[in-house]
């Protein structure tokens, strides 16, 4: 029987969550909404946001309280331990702040509950599916691995959310879709999937829009694995990433965050309307890197087999999670990295290196001779540890290569997976990890 | 009239604009001195306050890609340029706005240093070249932050409004 239709189209996921933030039955790419937002998160950038809070009260008589101190979460993770006074004193500014407003979601420097903000946030079962979540930080786009809507904004932005609750002047994205099917061969896996969409869509081809991941290739994918796609899709500009709820998701929220409460998952209509839709198949994908000095500068791993590197970094928001960890320790395991080549790994959250501990995969990285390192953001963006000399070429599981990212504009940085990296530690150039080393 | 300081290309990103290491400064009085740190000729050039205010940097597409740092838009709101580029990426766009940076979009703009800009609300004419390059004008609900002075003015009208409803 042909099927009727109100001539209206289906929704996907993110205008789906948009409209029950705002209130209203359905919304459209390209309508402006003010969504009610359910989680708030900002790392060491508070310091700004808290200048700029105070700012928006100022000459109103009104006491500056943020809205709901239940919804913000602040992670201290960019800097960490504090590399400099000034640090320290805009940390301690912020322990201040987060005590008088009684902020519960903070995560102080601390080897029990401290780590990464974008592994925080899902691992404390912080972000919830069909929920709205900012972030200062362009990687917010993680946490759309649990189904929420989340994308990253300025620090005075953050504090227009902290006093009203809601994200102002909300252009409802366009949604590109991504469909991914088969299976990944052996030393391949969703990083490489990620790099190889960001080569093809280009630096700026999803600026302003969503990406749905969808396909057999997602299902089955873990919400580690999502996580590190929905992280690097606004390396192809996007707004967010974003993964339909599944059986993984509810597996993840109530196994690994411990998620007690009810919550809903969200999943586009049959019928939703994509700008485009991309058909990748996984198993016909190589490992992957991203050459200096963009991330859509993308070719598979052949094209740069040799290249000598003076560090190698397994670890970030993008790939410091367990699996990464034991993909890295598997390779490592009873081998020696190479002379001339540092490595250094840095867990996601404190939670990961624990495990990691516990099951040995700390100590077969450092019996190899990489340096286990506390879990932070420092040497992905260059701010703290793990700068490169003069002309040193890193390879890095992060998600950024850009011009002096690692706090050296002469420095070159190629990113891959935690396998292509540590197959390529034990070389000291870059090297095939379906090869062995 | 504005003169092109300097001239970038496409993907400037927000490490290369405000980079990373200096992330522990936050105030808008003090990122202005390492705007563009690691394009010494260009630091200098601002510094040494060779730049009058209104001057203009020309990019490609996607300027302003990478990290949402603010610093990256109030180091160069400090030195009151402008920015006109084929495209920039989202966040910088927005915290531009929030923050009153001028930016102008010009999908087709090509310009030397040393060129002489006229800026209009529909266009880039460059007076040196002759040409004449269209511009696209910010989506309205991005427009009403600019015209209420940035997003701290439009947030504190709404606190007022609310609190005048309760």
């Amino acid at each position: 029987m042909e099927k009727v239709t109100s001539g209206i189209r289906g929704l996907t996921v993110v205008e789906k969550i948009l409209a029950r933030a705002s209130g209203k039955q359905a919304v459209r790419a390209g309508e402006v909404v003010e969504p009610d937002v359910d989680l708030a998160m900002s790392h060491e950038n508070a310091a700004l946001v808290i200048n700029q809070f105070a700012e928006v009260y100022q000459g109103t008589g009104l006491e500056p309280l943020p809205w709901d101190p239940s919804k913000i979460a602040i992670v201290f993770d960019h800097r960490v331990p504090a590399e400099s006074s000034k640090t320290a004193t805009n940390q301690k500014k912020i322990r201040e702040f987060v005590a008088r407003h009684g902020i519960t979601r903070f995560h102080d420097i601390r080897g029990d509950e401290g780590g990464i903000c974008h592994q925080i946030l899902p691992e404390n079962g912080y972000v919830l599916p069909g929920s709205v979540v900012v972030g200062t930080d362009s990687h917010t786009t993680s946490h759309g691995a649990l189904n929420a809507f989340a994308f990253g904004i300025g620090a005075t932005e953050m504090a227009s959310v902290w006093a009203l609750g809601k994200a102002l002047n909300v252009e409802v994205p366009r949604t590109i879709r991504v469909v991914v099917n088969g299976q990944f061969s052996p030393y391949v896996g969703p990083k490489d999937l990620i790099l190889h969409l960001v080569g093809q869509l280009t630096a700026e081809g999803a600026n302003f829009r969503v990406i749905e991941f969808q396909g057999e290739t997602i299902r089955a994918m873990s919400t580690s694995g999502r996580l590190t796609l929905c992280n690097m899709s606004v390396e192809a500009g996007a707004t967010s990433g974003v993964v339909p709820g599944d059986e993984e998701t509810v597996r993840y929220l109530r196994e690994e965050a411990g998620c007690r409460g009810p919550f809903t998952l969200v999943t586009p209509d049959p019928d939703a309307a994509y700008e485009r839709t991309l058909q990748v198949d996984a198993s016909a994908l190589a490992p992957q890197v991203a050459c200096p000095h963009t991330v859509d500068n993308v070719k598979p791993v052949d094209a740069v087999v040799g290249r000598k590197v003076q560090q190698v970094v397994i670890g970030s928001c993008t790939n410091g999670r367990l699996d990464d960890i034991a993909a890295a320790a598997a390779l490592l395991r009873g081998r020696q990295v190479a002379r001339g080549t540092r490595m250094l790994v840095f867990p996601a959250s404190s939670r990961i290196f624990q495990q990691a501990l516990e099951r040995g995969y700390v100590a077969d990285l450092m019996r190899a001779g990489a340096v286990v390192m506390n879990s932070g953001c420092g040497p992905c963006l260059g701010v703290h540890q793990g700068a490169l000399g003069d002309g040193e070429v890193a390879l890095s599981t992060t998600n950024r290569n850009f011009k002096g990212r690692m706090g050296n504009p002469t420095g070159e940085v190629y990113l891959c997976s935690p396998e292509t990296a540590a197959a390529s530690a034990l070389t000291g150039v870059i090297s095939d990890p379906r090869k062995g080393a | 009239m504005a003169r092109v300081i300097a001239t970038l290309g496409d993907d400037v990103s927000t490490d290369v604009i405000y980079p990373g290491r200096y992330m522990a400064t936050v105030l808008p009085t003090e990122t202005p001195q390492f705007a563009f740190a690691d394009m010494a000729e260009l630091n200098a050039k601002l510094k040494a306050r060779q730049v009058p205010p209104g001057s203009v940097i020309v990019a490609g597409k996607n300027f302003g890609c990478g990290s949402s740092r603010e610093q990256a838009c109030s180091c160069l709101k400090g030195w009151e340029l402008t920015v006109v580029a084929k495209g920039f990426a989202r966040i910088f766009l927005q915290n531009s706005v929030n923050l009153g940076l001028n930016l102008v979009t010009a999908p087709e703009v090509e310009a030397k240093e040393g060129d002489e800009l006229e800026m209009t609300a529909t266009a880039v004419v460059d007076k040196t070249s002759g040409r004449s390059f269209a511009v696209v004008p910010l989506p309205k609900a991005r427009q009403a932050i600019v015209d209420a002075g940035g997003l701290i003015p439009y947030t504190r009208r709404r606190v007022l409004e609310a609190a005048g409803r309760r």
